[in-house]
C-alpha cells in the first residue's frame, strides 16, 4: 500500500503523525498519566520481574 | 568495511545501554531508580525495574496507564510510541533495544548449526500482533476482578523482565529472592527458551513475539528514517537477504514491517543501490554545501 503513496503524501503523512504524538502526549500530560507511568516505574513491578 | 559498521552498531547498543541503565548503586544494592526521568519512556523494550534503568519501559507503561481503569486510551504512551515510530520506525529494533543487543550476542555463539528463521516462519511470524492486541491491550484493558491491574505481557511472557529486572533483583535484593516462586520459574524458562533460540536463529524474539516491534513495524514505510533501493543499479542479486537478520527481500520491500535497519544489506550489496533517507539528506546538504 505505502509504495503507491507518492513522497508528497508520504510526507503529509509523517507531519500528521508527528502533530498527532504532541497531542497525544499533550492531552496525557493533562490526564494526570505521566504520574501512572511514574508510579509504576519507580516502585519494583513485582509481576514484571516475575514475583507477583 | 563490513565487519566494521556491525561492530559500530555494537558499539551504539552498548552505549545506548549504558546511558539509558547507567544507576549503578541499583546494581550493587538490589533496589530501582526512584528519579523523575522514570517519567519518561525509552523506545526499545527496557524493564523499569532492571537496577540500572533511568526510564520507563513503553510496553510496561502502556499496561500500567489502561489497567490502572482511569483512563480511555493511554494519550501520553501512545503519544510517545507514534513519535517513536515516526522518526525512527524499526530502527529502534536494530540501535537502541537492549533486548535486540542480547540476541545479537547470543547468536554470535558458535555453538550449533545456525539457521536464520524458525519452522513455521512464515505463520509464527503473526504472533507477535497477537501478543500485542491480546496481551498488551484487550487484556489489560478489560480484564475485571482479581485480574484487573495485571500487566499481562509483562507478567507471563517478557523476556527483558527477567533477564534485566528479575535475575539482577532476586541477586542482590534478599527480599525479593525470598519472595521467588512458581511464576519467576515460569519466567526464567520462557527466558532460557529465548536464549537458546537465539543462539541458533536470528533474533526469533523480535520476529515471533515482540509487541514493540509489531508496534513500530506499522511506521516503516512511512517513517522518516527509511531504506531507499536504486532500482536501477539493482541487480537483483538477492545478497541484502542472504545477509539480513529478518530474512527481508530489501530489493523488493525495503520498508518491510519486519526490517530492523541494522544496515547489513547496504554492506553487502554489490553495487551499492541502497541507502537511507538520513544518508541521502546528508549526501544532498554535503553537496549543496561542495556547489556553495
Amino acid at each position: 500500500m505505502s509504495r503507491n503513496l507518492s513522497e508528497k503524501q508520504k510526507s503529509r503523512i509523517r507531519l500528521g503523525l508527528v502533530v498527532l504524538s504532541v497531542v497525544l502526549i499533550g492531552l496525557g500530560i493533562m490526564q494526570g498519566e505521566p504520574a501512572t507511568v511514574f508510579n509504576k516505574a519507580a516502585n519494583i513491578c513485582l509481576e514484571c520481574i516475575g514475583i507477583g | 568495511m563490513k565487519k566494521k559498521s556491525g561492530v559500530f552498531r555494537h558499539w551504539v547498543q552498548a552505549a545506548w545501554f549504558a546511558l539509558t541503565n547507567g544507576y549503578v548503586s541499583g546494581y550493587l544494592q538490589g533496589k530501582i531508580f526512584t528519579g523523575k526521568s522514570k517519567t519518561i519512556c525509552v523506545p526499545g523494550l527496557n524493564c523499569y525495574s532492571c537496577p540500572g534503568a533511568l526510564y520507563a519501559c513503553p510496553i510496561g507503561s502502556l499496561q500500567a496507564v489502561l489497567d490502572s481503569g482511569s483512563f480511555k486510551l493511554s494519550c501520553y504512551v501512545f503519544g510517545m510510541l507514534t513519535a517513536f515510530g515516526t522518526f525512527l520506525g524499526r530502527f529502534i529494533c536494530g540501535w537502541l533495544c537492549p533486548f535486540g543487543f542480547v540476541q545479537d550476542m547470543l547468536n554470535k555463539i558458535p555453538l550449533k548449526k545456525k539457521a536464520k528463521n524458525m519452522p513455521g516462519d512464515r505463520y509464527l511470524r503473526y504472533l507477535k500482533y497477537v501478543v500485542l492486541v491480546l496481551f498488551v491491550l484487550i487484556l489489560p484493558y478489560f480484564a475485571k476482578g482479581d485480574l484487573a491491574g495485571t500487566p499481562w505481557f509483562c507478567k507471563w511472557i517478557c523476556p527483558s523482565g527477567t533477564l534485566l529486572g528479575g535475575i539482577p533483583l532476586v541477586i542482590g535484593n534478599e527480599g525479593v529472592r525470598s519472595a521467588t516462586g512458581i511464576l519467576f520459574r515460569w519466567k526464567l524458562w520462557v527466558l532460557i527458551a529465548i536464549v537458546w533460540l537465539s543462539v541458533k536463529y536470528s533474533r526469533p524474539f523480535c520476529k515471533y513475539l515482540c509487541p514493540l516491534g509489531a508496534l513500530y513495524g506499522i511506521f516503516n514505510p512511512i517513517s522518516f528514517y527509511r531504506l531507499k533501493v536504486d532500482e536501477t543499479a539493482c541487480v537483483k542479486c538477492g545478497g541484502c537477504q542472504k545477509v539480513c537478520p529478518m530474512d527481508v527481500k530489501t530489493w523488493e520491500t525495503p520498508n518491510s514491517a519486519e526490517c530492523i535497519r541494522c544496515g547489513k544489506c547496504m554492506d553487502a550489496c554489490p553495487k551499492g543501490a541502497i541507502t537511507t533517507s538520513a544518508r541521502e539528506l546528508w549526501g544532498k546538504k554535503s553537496g549543496l554545501e561542495e556547489a556553495q
